[in-house]
């Protein structure tokens, strides 16, 4: 009898992709590149206004044109699956109590969707939509 | 009952004469109610006597049956074998050295659980003549969750960061360090803050939540490690922040 612990080996760069729940995991961090993306446009485009009325135009042709609105559509696909995810699992992190019970998970998310549902409506209409 | 036969594909390693672990396959008579620690120990009882794996309880107590079961961390004395097809493969638990077939060598967890301080630390020491502790219902509740544990390290199987990061904590002592820190009859918070929140604490996880998916107990632990990772930065902004506190 001797003591001699076999190690599995694990791979530095493919872990992620040997189980599902790891993948889904992998998709919720790599979706907020995006995020990151459509952040750097906003300044750009904030910059672009600071420069005056010729520079704004030819940013606004720039993101209304075919590559802008297509830049647009998978940003806000990638940051609806970033925000899903993130909000599926805010109970987690707030585990909320009132009147000694735990507030459920799904009052939890829900009132997350509520914050973000009211805050889009402010922001659509102080844009004038 | 008609008996279902099921083919069971065993990861086997010998340390006397293997060099690496390798596949067996055994065909089992299975009674439809059986779970899978029976079907294994139908063949160490018939086939096969030097099949090693650890059980004690048989119903979900002891902790001490966890296999990966086709791929997935399991409580063996919990699995039934009428939720699972007519192939099933089992090996030990991951991101554990194998000692011996399904058996895993546990040093890490047992070091990690001993570096939380996973007992009361009260604020004077307390004979038995001054009685037991009281605790509202509410105060219990505060951490009962979390004390659910029966250290079976399925989460630590199915942690990622487990498997790549050598000294992470884990997720089951991280949530024990939470337990105890969040039990009105301790004031070891400071005492752990230091194992809490060094590299190898809350801040290794990234927040995959595979742990708590796997939990036999529902104890939750990704609950517990974001829960202590916001505690950890409110005392780090109070210690810097709010005058006439100290570490
Ligand atoms: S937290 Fe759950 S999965 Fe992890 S050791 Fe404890 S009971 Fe097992
Ligand atoms: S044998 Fe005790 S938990 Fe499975």
């Amino acid at each position: 009898m001797s003591r001699r612990p076999y190690v599995r080996p694990i791979s530095r760069t493919g872990w992620w992709t040997t189980q599902k729940r790891y993948t889904e995991y992998m998709a919720r961090e790599v979706t907020c590149v995006f995020i990151g993306a459509y952040t750097v446009l906003l300044v750009w485009g904030l910059m672009r206004l600071s420069q005056g009325q010729e520079a704004w135009d030819s940013f606004v042709a720039g993101i209304t044109g075919p590559v802008g609105i297509l830049f647009h559509l998978v940003c806000l696909a990638f940051a609806f699956y970033n925000t899903v995810t993130w909000f599926r699992v805010t109970p987690k992190a707030m585990p909320l109590m009132f009147k000694g019970k735990r507030v459920p998970g799904t009052v939890i998310v829900g009132g997350h969707w509520a914050a973000w549902a009211g805050v889009t409506l402010v922001v659509l209409i102080v844009a004038g939509i | 009952m008609v008996d279902r036969q099921i083919e069971f594909k065993i990861l086997r390693y010998d340390p006397d004469s293997d060099e690496a672990p390798h596949w067996q396959s055994y065909s089992v008579p299975c009674d439809p109610d059986w779970v899978v620690l029976d079907a294994i120990n139908w063949i160490k009882d018939n086939v096969d006597e030097s099949l090693s794996y650890r059980w004690s309880c048989h119903m979900a107590v002891c902790g001490s049956c966890g296999m990966m079961v086709n791929g997935e961390p399991t409580l063996s004395c919990k699995a039934f074998l009428r939720d699972y097809p007519n192939t099933i493969e089992v090996e030990a638990l991951n991101n554990f050295p194998i000692e011996r077939d399904l058996v895993v060598v546990l040093d890490r967890f047992m070091e990690s659980l001993a570096k939380v301080k996973p007992y009361i630390i009260p604020k004077e020491p307390r004979t038995a003549e001054d009685g037991t502790y009281t605790q509202t219902p509410a105060q219990l509740k505060a951490f009962k969750q979390y004390s659910m544990c029966i250290n079976c390290t399925l989460c630590y199987a199915a942690c990622p960061q487990v498997g790549l990061e050598d000294g992470f904590l884990g997720p089951a002592a991280l949530a024990l360090a939470h337990r105890y820190n969040l039990d009105s009859r301790d004031v070891g918070r400071s005492a752990r803050e230091d194992v809490l929140t060094e590299h190898d604490g809350v801040w290794a996880c990234s927040f995959v939540g595979a742990c708590s998916q796997v939990c036999p107990k529902d104890v939750d632990p990704a609950a517990a490690i974001q829960q202590a990772k916001i505690a950890s930065t409110i005392d780090y902004f109070k210690e810097r922040l709010l005058p006439g506190r100290s570490r």
